[in-house]
């Protein structure tokens, strides 16, 4: 008999059973989904941010027999061979001219001629500067020069090395890239490791432009935001975890720390123009100023991480050295605080990472002028990091493409140097009771 | 040495008394030139400063709320990516994944949570407005070239993390006895999710969408270098919309005197991006605090 089946085969049973089961599997996609959804953005996002990165430190450089003639450069006759001071006056410009022409015989007329300098940076000449300064005896020889060109040059190469046929929307002229080719033909135009990326300062063409002044900026920066927030982090952990009595003060203490946390950055920085520089006066775009700003943000980072650490402290140890005859604060300073030191400096390295990456207050604070000169002190008007992405990426000249993501590819790099040490210490030092 | 100590922790104090303090000076005497109802209820932002007296439209306009349309607008769409990924991820990571696959996503999720906002906001301007743009002439729609959408999608990738984490100690807090209740009777593992575990987190995961909320509302790099400067009233997400941390960049960058009502504007607009992130915060303890004694 049909009947006798047991409730759990009736088709009504199967069909439901079955629907469970679709909507389990369904469920289970969507996690993937979400998960795989996740992955693929950071995958999408790193390789389009950093894709042309490692190009940012290359530029193309074109070779010429350059004659350092003391008559050119407007040196007068040559002196003593004592060293020679390279005055500002110095006409490389000519030198350049000169060698450039000897290279292409056949120009002719002041447009021609303006259009065959426009292929060299507009910084070769300070180039050739330096070098004659570094090397004097350069002086009335003649020699072969790599030099670097207009960004514009790197822009077709660059296209045409992923290319051969393209032919890129520059503004070079039809003259120009037959020029180019000529060059091109006698492997007089090279793509070549540029150090100077990693020392100059900004500058208004791509190819002369660094993260020097930025990266300095940067690291003073940090200086200031390590030397203020550390200290009074951990002082204000060790009291809130040892000292405070319970009282309605320091929950509300607590609760004030944990809401600072998450204050948007950008009020930071409307604090810091406020105070530090409306009310005490100091100075704009200073690292000083923006590591001040930027140790606020860090300091409640730093408590909650140290008052986690000293918390994991086992009570024996303190009771111990109590009834060693140790005072409350000789406890604190010789037990305490050594073991609770990686965990306490994890916290630290984690909160430096974040104010690393932090931009808004900078802003700010004025760190976003336009600045040439590599920072010496604290209290020079300087870039950082972040910020130096920020105006390289608002900068329309597409040369600043390749650079903004060589100096995302480094500003990354050193966030994961400093994330990657917080973990080794965690690792290394985690004590477990 | 006690005292030392005491003054230390007390800075946190002084902190949240300095920015309270500078940012509602400012914004009182913002407050004399313009009064409060325009601000806050105006229709029109547009804060130029006249060069002459009698010039067109010289009044400037300082009424927010199409900024503040503008944050909502951006913070939505935001959410709406995020929400959703955030809580599925975290579900799966939590109940499905095995320990190998567990051990790439929380990773995946930590570096996406590390990123600098300058650097999304660069591959928002760069990369995702263009292609949505060109798909959207493909479609025949009319797409600003500075979308509320590019912001809001890129915004809602780095909120993915936040929501993730959260809702991941929200399931996680669930007693065990509830999960295996359920299990028990039967149930699958996404009813035991979608029945017992979900309902059991909630406040949690209020919590959760709170402070991603305050914290999309708040961001400011990804939507200087990627939403507009218009002060547009629309709820078109393909429409360039500007937010309150946009204004305030600008009002702020370049040359400055300290007394305009331009300056100060920025401050009044800082003081309500200071109230509201706080009043969601001070809810989002609440709601998960409340939940927390609970489950004991």
């Amino acid at each position: 008999m049909a009947e006798s089946r047991s409730q759990w085969q009736s088709d009504a049973f199967k069909k439901r059973l079955r629907r469970r089961n679709v909507s389990e599997r369904r469920f289970r996609l969507l996690g993937i989904a979400a998960v795989l959804l996740a992955g693929v953005s950071l995958a999408v996002l790193l390789v389009s941010v950093l894709k042309s990165g490692f190009g940012a430190a290359y530029r193309t450089e074109v070779a010429l027999d350059v004659a350092f003639d003391p008559e050119t450069l407007g040196l007068g006759p040559l002196q003593s061979d004592s060293s020679i001071d390279v005055p500002a006056s110095a006409d490389f410009g000519a030198v350049l001219r000169t060698a450039l022409m000897r290279r292409f015989p056949d120009v002719e007329g002041r447009a021609q001629i303006r259009e065959l300098i426009a292929l060299l940076s507009r910084g070769a000449g300070a180039r050739l500067a330096d070098q004659l300064r570094a090397n004097p005896s350069l002086l009335g020889t003649r020699e072969r020069v790599w030099i670097p060109t207009a960004d514009d040059v790197n822009l077709l190469l660059d296209a045409r090395r992923r290319d051969a046929s393209a032919k890129p929307n520059t503004r070079l002229s039809d003259q120009q890239i037959a020029w180019i080719d000529a060059l091109v033909r006698d492997d007089q135009l090279e793509s070549r490791f540029n150090g100077r990326f990693f020392t100059a300062g900004d500058s208004r063409e791509p190819e002369l432009a660094g993260i020097g002044g930025a990266l300095l900026g940067t690291a003073l920066t940090l200086l200031v935001t390590l030397a203020i927030s550390f200290p009074l982090g951990v002082a204000a952990a060790v009291y809130l975890e040892e000292f405070a009595p319970d009282n309605r003060w320091t929950r509300h203490l607590e609760v004030n720390i944990n809401n600072l946390a998450a204050v948007p950055s950008i009020v930071f920085g409307l604090l810091g123009l406020a105070v530090f520089l409306g009310l005490f006066g100091m100075p704009r775009s200073a690292p000083v100023v923006g590591g001040m700003t930027l140790a606020l943000m860090t300091l409640p980072v730093i408590i909650i991480a140290s008052r986690a650490s000293i918390a994991a402290v086992p009570v024996w140890i303190r009771e111990s050295a109590r009834g060693l005859g140790a005072s409350p604060v000789q406890v604190v300073a010789h037990q305490i605080l050594p073991i609770a030191m990686p965990g306490i400096v994890t916290g630290t390295l984690l909160g430096l990472a974040r104010a690393m990456g932090e931009t808004a207050p900078l802003l700010m604070i004025g760190m976003v002028a336009f600045i040439v000169d590599v920072p010496t002190s604290f209290t020079d008007a300087s870039s950082a990091l972040p910020v130096q992405i920020y105006l390289w990426a608002d900068n329309p000249e597409r040369g600043f493409v390749e650079k903004v993501s060589g100096a995302i590819l480094v500003l990354l790099a050193l966030l994961g140097l400093l994330n990657g040490a917080a973990i080794l210490l965690r690792q290394r030092f985690e004590q477990r009771w | 040495m006690r005292f030392a100590l005491l003054a230390a922790s007390t800075v946190a104090v002084l902190v949240t008394i300095g920015i309270l303090g500078s940012l509602i000076v400012e914004t009182v005497r913002f407050f004399e030139r313009v009064p409060p109802h325009e601000f806050f209820f105006g229709l029109r932002w547009s804060p130029q400063i006249a060069l002459r007296a009698d010039q067109v439209g010289s009044s400037g306009g300082f009424g927010a709320v199409p900024l503040f349309a503008g944050t909502l607008l951006i913070t939505a769409i935001s959410i709406v990516v995020a929400g959703p990924i955030g809580l599925l991820a975290a579900i799966y990571t939590a109940f499905y994944a095995s320990r190998r696959v567990r051990a790439i996503a929380k990773p995946t999720l930590e570096i996406l949570a590390g990123v600098p906002t300058v650097v999304y906001g660069f591959f928002a301007a760069l990369t995702v407005a263009p292609v949505i743009r060109s798909l959207g002439t493909h479609l025949g729609l009319d797409v600003a070239s500075e979308s509320a959408l590019a912001a809001g999608l890129v915004m809602g990738i780095m909120i993915i993390p936040i929501i993730s984490s959260l809702s991941d100690d929200a399931i996680t807090t669930v007693p065990q006895a509830l999960r295996d209740a359920s299990y028990a009777l039967g149930a699958t593992r996404s009813e035991t999710v979608r029945r017992a575990i979900l309902p059991a987190a909630l406040p949690g995961l209020v919590a959760a969408f709170l402070l991603a909320i305050s914290r999309a509302i708040g961001e400011t790099m990804i939507v200087v270098m990627a939403a507009g400067l218009a002060a547009n009233l629309t709820p078109n997400p393909l429409a360039a919309v500007t937010t309150v941390t946009v204004q305030i960049v600008t009002l702020l960058t370049g040359d400055q005197e300290f007394d305009s009502a331009k300056t100060l504007a920025a401050f009044a607009l800082g003081l309500t991006l200071f109230v509201v992130t706080l009043g969601l915060n001070v809810i989002a303890l609440h709601v998960s605090r409340r939940s927390k004694l609970r489950h004991g």
